[in-house]
């Protein structure tokens, strides 16, 4: 068998990936293309669907009806991937730099949700954040939060349990490009005077903490901004305190690619997430997946719900195509290995 | 972020504010990170205790075991359970072997269309679920346009094979990346044939990468809702159910099944850790 292997080199590698390869080929490749097809199509389930170019028309008709849910799917999206990595960031640091003897738990603590159905954690942010529940009852109790106030419902929830959704998909690219961060060059930026970023820190620390407690007095329509104020003092006074200049420098830089991967992680399945908006949204907070899951499973519109999906995978493989690109996959996929 | 307040004892009100800032900032942060990430998972393990008047199960209302003595009370939970279960297996088991065996070739063998296979394992990584789902959709109906493809078992099979497969290849090859070959050829110098090799050598330094692959390939699988809601048809699973039944008001028993389905996770995760640990440090 041997000798026979080594006359034809080729066929090990070949037989070897070739069932996987065929999987992939056949149950998402050729999936894609069909998809495709099936966006020209036109009729209906009961009579049968036909293929014509001319149904290019599907095109335009469903997304120039759809461009306001396109639009607000990416800022959604978008924002949720912001905070993400506003919470994230910090974590991945701690763990990377500051975990010691609990960063393998602390590791597993990050990606332990997950092994709770997302279905049912989805549900748990719904009884947290219902109207008379733990986190709202209290503050209507004492006069913090308007009687009539919500969070569910609103575009503040959707973003909210797509933040927690993702987080451990941002936290962990993180981790490992903060991991392969060399103390050496931390050091010689000390040795090279890199001191605390004093002013710096509290101007963007003032900022992020402005707008963030301005979003949260929004959302939880309390008076913005005050709120904006007292976070700005604090954002300032963490900042100056916490971050120094051989981190602006010398860390953040190079952990970038962690943050460039998280990001893609967070925002690509956020883009197409619908289970957040379903669960936790209301009517006017549906996304592009909403749309697509409707048409597809219970109007049976196959021909301009494929349309719609594949201006979105569009969309998607362009980022993706120009992060590859740019970035290369090692990261995404030392990111996926961890998880 | 790193320290930097540590400088001058004692100092001026600013410093000491500084270094009590510098020592608990991070604690604290992390902390509440953590209690962010885990308080769902503790309302869902709570609300398995809950006994709630009414059909939904979204306020406390009292202690019970009532529930965790009859998981499978409301109808259709247990076939549900049992389906999802039966795809995660089968689908781990699969997608496993198949993603080990193309990780092997990609980083054993040098040929063409490498780049290639190398794109098509990332991206269904990179792709929405939906657009997967959707698109296997569209192709079980065009397969069988008419009578269209029966949406059933199989088709949840071949898609979870599907989305496993990517992430089965990226685990695996994380280990071979740093496998000590001249291992390898010490076993072929000592007149053992390849296929002896490959399974007392090879096949035994892999191991820890396939089981956190087939860990990760099963978790992915048994929570999957997106795609089975767009191949399932009439089929039910674990999650579709959870789904169907938060409209109308999710069973007690919801809870006290994910609950298990976490401490059982938990548990072979912490075992696979210490039991990778040992093998380390003997």
């Amino acid at each position: 068998m041997g000798s026979f292997l080594k006359r034809h080199h080729w066929i090990a590698p070949l037989a070897l990936l070739a069932p996987g390869l065929i999987w992939l080929l056949a149950f998402y490749l050729y999936p894609s293309f069909q998809m495709f097809m099936a966006s020209f199509w036109s009729g209906s389930l009961a009579t049968g669907f036909t293929f014509s170019l001319a149904n290019w028309v599907n095109y335009p008709n469903s997304v120039s009806t759809y461009a306001p849910v396109y639009l607000r799917s990416v800022l959604y999206a978008g924002a949720a991937t912001v905070t993400t990595f506003l919470i994230a960031y910090p974590l991945a640091y701690t763990i990377a730099f500051k975990g010691g003897r609990y960063k393998n738990l602390l590791l597993f603590l990050v990606v332990a949700p997950f092994f709770t159905s997302f279905l049912l954690r989805t549900v748990a942010w719904k009884i947290i954040l219902s109207d008379s529940g733990p986190v709202l009852g209290p503050l209507k109790g004492i006069g913090l939060v308007p009687q009539e106030f919500h969070v569910l419902a609103s575009p503040m929830a959707v973003i909210a349990g797509i933040t927690y959704g993702f987080l451990p998909f941002m936290t962990l690219p993180v981790y490992v490009a903060l991991e392969k961060v060399d103390h050496r060059l931390v050091e010689a930026a000390k040795d090279l005077y890199a001191g605390p970023w004093r002013p710096g820190g509290a101007i963007v620390g003032g900022t992020v903490g402005f707008v963030l407690m301005a979003a949260l007095g929004f959302a939880f329509g309390a008076d913005p901004l005050v709120l904006a104020v007292v976070g700005a003092v604090i954002g300032a006074v963490l900042f100056h305190f916490r971050v120094s200049e051989s981190f602006v420098r010398v860390t953040f830089p190079l952990s970038m690619s962690g943050v460039f991967a998280g990001g893609l992680l967070t925002f690509i399945p956020a883009i197409g997430d619908y289970v957040n908006a379903e669960l936790l949204g209301g009517p006017n907070t549906s996304m592009i997946g909403n749309v697509i899951q409707a048409k597809f499973l219970t109007e049976n519109d196959y021909p301009s719900a494929s349309a719609l999906s594949f201006v979105m995978m569009f969309g998607v493989l362009i980022v993706v195509m120009v992060y590859a690109r740019i970035l290369g996959t090692e990261e995404l996929s030392a990111a996926a290995a961890r998880a | 972020m790193t320290a930097v307040a540590a400088v001058r004892p004692g100092g001026t009100i600013v410093n000491r504010i500084g270094r009590v800032i510098d020592r608990w900032s991070m604690i604290v942060y992390t902390l509440l990170a953590v209690i962010y990430l885990l308080l769902p998972v503790a309302v869902v393990i709570l609300f398995s205790f809950n006994s709630p008047t009414g059909k939904t199960n979204y306020i406390w209302k009292g202690f019970t075991l009532q529930y965790w003595l009859n998981p499978f009370g409301p109808d259709g939970l247990a076939s549900a359970v049992i389906l999802s279960l039966t795809i995660a297996v089968l689908s781990t088991a699969i997608a496993t072997a198949l993603g080990t065996l193309m990780a092997i070739s990609l980083e054993r063998y040098h040929y063409r269309g490498k780049s290639f296979t190398n794109a098509l394992i990332f991206i269904p990584m990179a792709t929405p679920e939906i657009i997967m789902g959707a698109s296997l959709l569209t192709m079980f109906v065009s397969i069988g346009q008419p009578p269209f493809f029966p949406l059933n078992f199989v088709t949840i099979l071949i898609a979870h094979i599907m989305f496993n497969i990517s992430y089965v290849v990226v685990t695996v090859r994380a280990r071979l990346a740093g496998f000590p070959r001249h291992l390898e050829e010490a076993s072929m110098d000592l007149f053992a044939n390849e296929w002896q090799t490959f399974w007392r050598v090879t096949f035994p330094l892999i191991l820890p990468g396939i089981i956190a692959a087939a860990l990760l390939a099963f978790s992915l699988s048994i929570d999957d809702f997106v795609i089975t809601n767009f191949t399932s048809g009439m089929a039910v699973t674990f999650p579709m159910y959870i789904y169907g039944a938060a409209r109308i008001g999710i069973p007690v028993q919801v809870n006290v099944i994910g609950t298990c389905i976490f401490v059982i996770a938990v548990g072979s995760v912490a075992i696979t850790t210490v039991a990778g640990r040992r093998r380390q440090t003997r």
